[in-house]
């Protein structure tokens, strides 16, 4: 594990070294200084320069760019998903302590060299483990916490379903639809009967 | 003298406990009524020598006696009187105590009610009381004393010690440690007692189930006697979660009111349970079912409260070697154990005479309903039980602790959360017993149709989350069919009785105060819920660092940063604060000033936020780092959170709801609703 993030971080460093710089350079030819002939030639050749360096962008993966340095929502965005271990239950884009603050930055180091979020992830949970993330990654032990709630839901409903459906088959003497909601008469003179003497009961108090 | 004098006391309270159980057993076994009137004066006995114990405790702090273990740990000179008051509930031993006396003094409370016609509860109700304060008081007794002193020994150690050793001297620091920053709010005052309270009532329904189970009295009559002691435990409970709720919001620095943080959770829980018990109850009231069930709730609900306390206090949460290592964990781990295995027992025992009186009879009845609802909230606390515990469990088996976040919480309940608030418009409308399509039909279509118009309104409006237009659909839907309630409600009675509207009103609801208490606290849920869907759904933040003049917008807003002023303050507190001014559209609207307090005594900072708060919404600036030295760049982050203020008018509603609903009065019993073909049409005929 440890073998292959590293491999993946030196290729996108190496990705970044070798195609950055041909982006940065038709950036720096300042169009609108060259183009002296007429305002029209100027915007065709601005259009057509902007373009391609979009074009360009598109092409090539957009992690190679060279970016500018990432904005703090950039980090935020990331940072909300991530926990360090010492700050317990605090996003880490919450947390105000000067080591959250060095992981903050780290992360904008490495949006900056040009890391996706999963990637930037993977180095953290490399060298502190699975608590790094808000959730626990979907492999091994961890299914458990997935997989148990639905599982004691669907049991619940499954108890639920057939208590109703005993309970509508113990009505007595009943043999159709119009009947089933009818109690059979003695519930009817029984339930009667207790309220009779709970009524009693009461006035006794 | 006054420490011995409260760790004195406190003992005699175990020992008064102890005799109370030993008495109410006796007489029990030898049918005398002297013996478990006995009993009962040693229950009453307790709480004023608890009260004796905490005001030991209090003058200890205010007189700043830091000396005393715990004195030091919470207070410090600069700390106000009230802060100095309430630390103590600021710490684990402090807080024990405090436990214990809202303990005494529900469990007294409840000793005073005339017991003429369920004397045989008596007994069984103290015992279960004294079980659980012998419980708490022998934690503060042997293992948390809180009147325990520094001591220096003749060879220069120090030794924390209620008497003194041999030849030691006693220490007396000038200054103590002070309370942590996060609880030195105005909050502190009001939020955890209500928390305790609600914890602690919880008991009393527990124990009048266990004395059912035991005396074999497994009617309703435990129901009727705790109906109200229940409302009142879960009144207590809500109102401390919707105040911890807004502490966070005032104090954490978050952006946020609920984080799905184990301690949350730990009081959250005991809710579900509760409010599920308390719908679950009205089933038996009304129709004589789901006996089983009302037990098991409580039961579990009881156990959550222990469980809850054991998480928070036990620092199970920190690491689950933390429990090993703590006396206290173990103990509470031991009592939980006791109380689920003699509940449940008895349970099975009486399972036979604790069957369903009536039967069920449509899938679209109110008692239908109502267990679906149960079944939600079951859903529910399954998955933050377990969110809770994973990451003990998965550091337990795999040696690997994991973080659960918000995200699972939300997305796993969230729609566990949408069914109830679907049911919640329904089931009022179904009525007991029987319902059909057709009368449930009839008597839906109009909120519906009206719930529908606010549906094309918000696509049309802007909004096109589905999800977002899900929930704000049935938050429409119950106002709607909440108000179209009582509007049926306050127009029958008008018909009848041609009282005006308002007096009309008044009377409906004074007369049915269940009902329509509890309608009112479902508008309270709904508003609750609009706010939470404003926040969770449509927050929008960003972050930046600005020199002085420089300005972050964030939608509609603008923030400019005009001067950061740095100073002390005569409480102990180094403050950076920011003002900032605010525009809205262009339009200037007031002030705000973020800042950031250090602490000396406990070098902890705190983080306050500048607040704008409309019906709206919140813009909520958060003063997240500076440069000291150059003073050139400040950082800040800004958060607008929409409709968040109905989240609080939401919350007051609710506690009025359940004020109306749990008033004393003289009502009526109810009564059981006795499905017969003549209460059925005139009941479709009413709809």
């Amino acid at each position: 594990m440890m073998g292959k993030g590293c491999w993946m971080s030196s290729f996108r460093l190496m990705d970044k070294a070798v195609k950055g710089p041909m982006i940065s350079e038709p950036g720096n030819e300042r169009p609108f200084q060259r183009a002296a002939p007429g305002k029209l030639t100027a915007m065709v050749a601005w259009v057509v320069m902007v373009g391609s360096l979009i074009l360009f962008g598109l092409v090539t993966s957009p992690v190679a760019a060279q970016r500018p340095t990432p904005s703090d929502d950039e980090v935020n965005r990331l940072a909300k998903e991530m926990y360090c271990p010492v700050c317990e239950n605090v996003p880490l884009d919450m947390c105000p302590t000067q080591a959250c603050a060095q992981w903050r930055a780290l992360i904008r180091q490495k949006i900056g060299e040009g890391l996706s979020d999963a990637e930037i992830k993977e180095y953290f949970v490399l060298q502190y483990g699975d608590r790094v993330l808000s959730e626990p990654p979907r492999r091994g032990f961890n299914w458990l916490i997935y997989i148990l709630p639905p599982v004691f839901f669907i049991g619940g409903a499954v108890i639920v379903l057939n208590v109703m459906r005993t309970m509508r088959k113990n009505v007595p003497g009943t043999d159709g639809p119009e009947k089933d909601f009818l109690p059979p008469p003695d519930e009817v003179y029984l339930t009667r009967l207790e309220e009779e003497l709970k009524r009693r009961q009461e006035n006794d108090y | 003298m006054i420490e011995n004098l409260g760790f004195g006391v406190l003992v005699i309270t175990l020992i008064v406990c102890i005799y109370g159980i030993f008495a109410s057993f006796y007489g029990l076994r030898k049918n005398s009524l002297a013996w478990v009137e006995s009993a009962r004066k040693a229950m009453l006995l307790t709480f004023p020598l608890i009260t004796l114990a905490v005001i030991s405790i209090v003058i200890l702090l205010v007189s700043g006696r830091y000396d005393v273990q715990y004195v030091y740990n919470v207070t410090s000179n600069t700390m106000p009187l009230y802060l100095k008051i309430t630390a103590l509930w600021g710490g684990q031993s402090g807080s024990l105590v405090f436990w214990s006396w809202l303990l005494a003094a529900f469990t007294t409370a409840v000793t005073l009610r005339k017991w003429n016609r369920d004397r045989e509860f008596l007994p069984w109700v103290i015992i279960i009381g004294l079980v659980t304060l012998v419980f708490f008081v022998s934690l503060v007794v042997f293992v948390e004393n809180p009147f325990v002193r520094f001591w220096q020994t003749p060879t220069g150690g120090r030794v924390v010690s209620m008497f003194q050793p041999v030849e030691a001297l006693l220490i007396n620091p000038p200054d103590g440690r002070g309370l942590n920053p996060l609880l030195r709010h105005p909050g502190m005052i009001i939020h955890p007692p209500m928390l305790y309270l609600g914890f602690v009532s919880f008991v009393i329904p527990f124990a009048f189930a266990i004395a059912a189970l035991i005396t074999g009295r497994t009617d309703d009559r435990w129901i009727r006697v705790t109906r109200r002691w229940t409302l009142v435990a879960w009144l207590f409970l809500s109102l401390g979660l919707v105040l911890g709720s807004r502490w966070a919001y005032d104090v954490l620095g978050w952006g946020g009111y609920w984080a799905w943080d184990p301690v949350e959770n730990a009081a959250f829980m005991p809710w579900l349970t509760g409010t599920a018990f308390l719908h679950s109850v009205m089933i038996q009231e009304k129709r004589g079912l789901f006996k089983r069930w009302n037990i098991i709730l409580i039961i579990l609900t009881y156990s959550l409260v222990i469980y809850g306390t054991f998480l928070t206090r036990s620092g199970v949460l920190s690491s689950v070697h933390a429990f090993a290592q703590s006396a206290i964990g173990p103990l509470f781990f031991i009592y939980l154990t006791f109380t689920m295995v003699v509940s449940l027992g008895l349970l099975l025992y009486r399972w036979s005479s604790l069957r369903s009186e009536g039967t069920m009879h449509s899938v679209l009845s109110r008692e239908a309903l109502f267990l679906l609802n149960n079944l939600l909230f079951m859903g529910i606390l399954a998955v933050t039980f377990w969110g809770t515990n994973f990451p003990l469990i998965s550091e337990l088996f795999t040696g690997q602790k994991v973080t659960v976040g918000p995200a699972f919480y939300n997305r796993s309940a969230g729609p566990l959360f949408a069914g109830l608030l679907f049911l919640m418009g329904v089931a009022p409308l179904s009525a007991w017993g029987h319902s059909t399509v057709k009368t449930l039909g009839k008597a839906l279509w109009k909120p519906l149709v009206g719930s529908l118009l606010v549906l094309v309104a918000m696509y049309v409006g802007g909004i096109r989350q589905w999800g977002a237009l899900l929930a704000l659909w049935l938050c429409a839907l119950v106002i709607f069919i909440t108000l179209y309630e009582y509007i049926r409600g306050v127009l029958a009675r008008q018909r009848r009785s041609g009282e005006i509207l308002p007096v009309a009103l008044w009377n409906l609801a004074s007369r049915n105060r269940r009902r329509y208490g509890g309608y009112i606290i479902h508008l309270g849920v709904v508003l609750m819920a609009l706010g939470i869907i404003g926040i969770e759904m449509f927050q929008t933040e960003t972050q930046a660092t600005i020199p002085p003049g420089g300005s972050i917008q964030l939608g509609q807003y603008e923030v400019s940063f005009t001067r950061l002023d740095l100073f002390d303050t005569d409480d102990g507190r180094n403050v950076a604060r920011a003002t900032m001014s605010v525009s809205q559209n262009g339009r200037p609207v007031g002030d705000l000033f973020p800042r950031r307090d250090f602490y000396y005594d406990s070098g902890q900072p705190m983080t306050i936020p500048g607040v704008r708060s409309t019906l709206e919404d919140d813009l909520y600036i958060l003063l997240v780092d500076w440069e000291p030295i150059t003073s050139t760049g400040v950082t800040f982050k800004v958060y607008r959170n929409p409709l968040i203020n109905w989240l609080w008018i939401g919350g007051f509603v609710f506690i009025l709801g359940t004020l109306v609903a749990a008033w004393p009065d003289k009502d009526p019993e109810p009564t059981r609703v006795s499905v017969s073909r003549r209460n059925i049409a005139s009941r479709q005929a009413d709809g």
